[in-house]
């Protein structure tokens, strides 16, 4: 058994099938970082940093005639979102039930893939963790209210990676206020908003919650990198006669490698 | 009968773990017989009884084969290598040593969750 101490859980084999393909179901869609940026991984729950392969002067060694630097390393955060299922329910699964009541999961992979793309592209700080948005080296540039002139932003913001030597294709990490508008309009003459979007860009353009605004990213590879430790997994805590607690876990960070290979759109 | 195809307790394995070990004792066990017949018919003087033993060992192959076609199939990793080492020329330790490599780089980019991992298995989602 390992730390998730899933054996202890007073669920059956088909209970944790279900509850293991339910998460994935939700967390796929939501987890737009890991859809635009380099993942290395999973290294396992014992993985606690990424080597950044500098040092930093330490004042005084404890002897004499030697000089000593420290390496510095970016540490992995460990994310946890709780959730209770109902018992009874997890016992209509088994029977059968189809329509079984995972609402607590749905919203715990929400927030833990929030979380993630909120760290990926604003960054976090507590965490040691610069964002995308954040690191980007070029002006942001703000959408307008009329959603008909984003073309000509994203068109913008394409250009400047190109000045920077920045080739494409490129990826479009979309707020969920400025996916909905996107999806909600047509050009003249009728041609999608999307559509036109994803010409400008050449690569994927992706619902991002957790994200304000938009951010264009480089997808030339090499430029952002996830350092996953222990992948998205489902942990025990704790159960009762009427339900049973349990958590999504995560250990991850992140950093960004090329400052210029990416260009914020504010709201 | 005999359970010491675990290594571990067996009340502490997972169900499908069991069922690997099971089958990669089968998969043993057919190994050995088809190396007894090959001794016996080695030095078996009697045409018939080698005949016989022939058909037995030719059996012996199919199910070899079987267990091995099911154990690739729940474990993509495996698959992959054997399938950079099996039924072609030149040398073989040679394309073992590719195929080895190949196979974990690509299962690492891929964010392939680690042996004996829980995980949901999500990893890269990048192109996909």
């Amino acid at each position: 058994m390992n730390h998730l101490l899933r054996e202890h859980a007073p669920i059956t084999e088909a209970g944790w099938e279900l509850i293991d393909e339910e998460a994935r179901e939700r967390l796929h869609p939501a987890l737009a970082a890991r859809k635009l940026v380099d993942f290395s991984g999973p290294h396992g729950w014992e993985h606690a940093c990424t080597n950044l392969g500098r040092t930093e002067p330490l004042a005084d060694a404890p002897a004499a005639g030697v000089l000593a630097v420290q390496r510095r390393v970016l540490e992995l955060v460990e994310a946890r979102a709780p959730f209770s299922l109902s018992r009874a329910e997890l016992r209509d699964a088994d029977r059968g039930a189809e329509d079984a009541d995972l609402d607590a999961l749905a919203a715990a992979a929400q927030c833990i893939a929030t979380l993630e793309n909120r760290a990926v592209f604003h960054g976090w700080q507590a965490a040691g963790i610069t964002g995308i948005a954040e690191a980007s080296s070029h002006d942001a540039i703000a959408l307008t209210d009329d959603c008909g002139t984003w073309p000509r932003h994203v068109a913008e913001a394409v250009e400047q990676l190109l000045r920077a030597g920045v080739d494409g294709p490129y990826g479009l990490a979309l707020g969920p206020a400025q996916y909905t508008r996107v999806l909600q309009t047509t050009e003249h003459g009728g041609y999608p908003l999307l559509d036109h979007l994803r010409k400008i860009i050449g690569g994927p353009l992706v619902w991002a919650p957790g994200v304000e605004g938009a951010v264009v990213v480089s997808q030339r590879g090499g430029d952002f990198l996830f350092d996953s430790g222990e992948d998205l997994s489902i942990g025990y805590d704790a159960h009762d006669a009427e339900s049973v607690e349990l958590y999504l876990v995560e250990t991850f960070t992140f950093r960004v490698a090329s400052e210029e290979a990416a260009v914020a759109l504010t709201p | 009968m005999g359970f010491d195809q675990y290594h571990e307790p067996a009340d502490e394995l997972p169900d499908e773990t069991r069922t690997f070990a099971r089958m990669c004792a089968s998969l043993t066990e057919e190994a050995e017989a088809i190396g007894w017949y090959e001794q016996r018919i080695a030095i078996e003087k009697d045409r018939e009884a080698v005949a016989v033993m022939r058909d037995a060992q030719g059996e012996e192959f199919k199910h070899f084969a079987m267990d091995l076609e099911f154990l690739l199939r729940r474990t993509p990793l495996w698959r992959e290598i054997a399938e950079g080492i099996l039924f072609q020329g030149g040398d073989i330790v040679e394309h073992g040593e590719e195929a080895e490599e190949g196979a974990v780089e690509g299962a690492a980019d891929r964010g392939e969750p680690l042996a004996g991992s829980t995980s949901l298995g999500i990893g890269a989602l990048r192109g996909r």
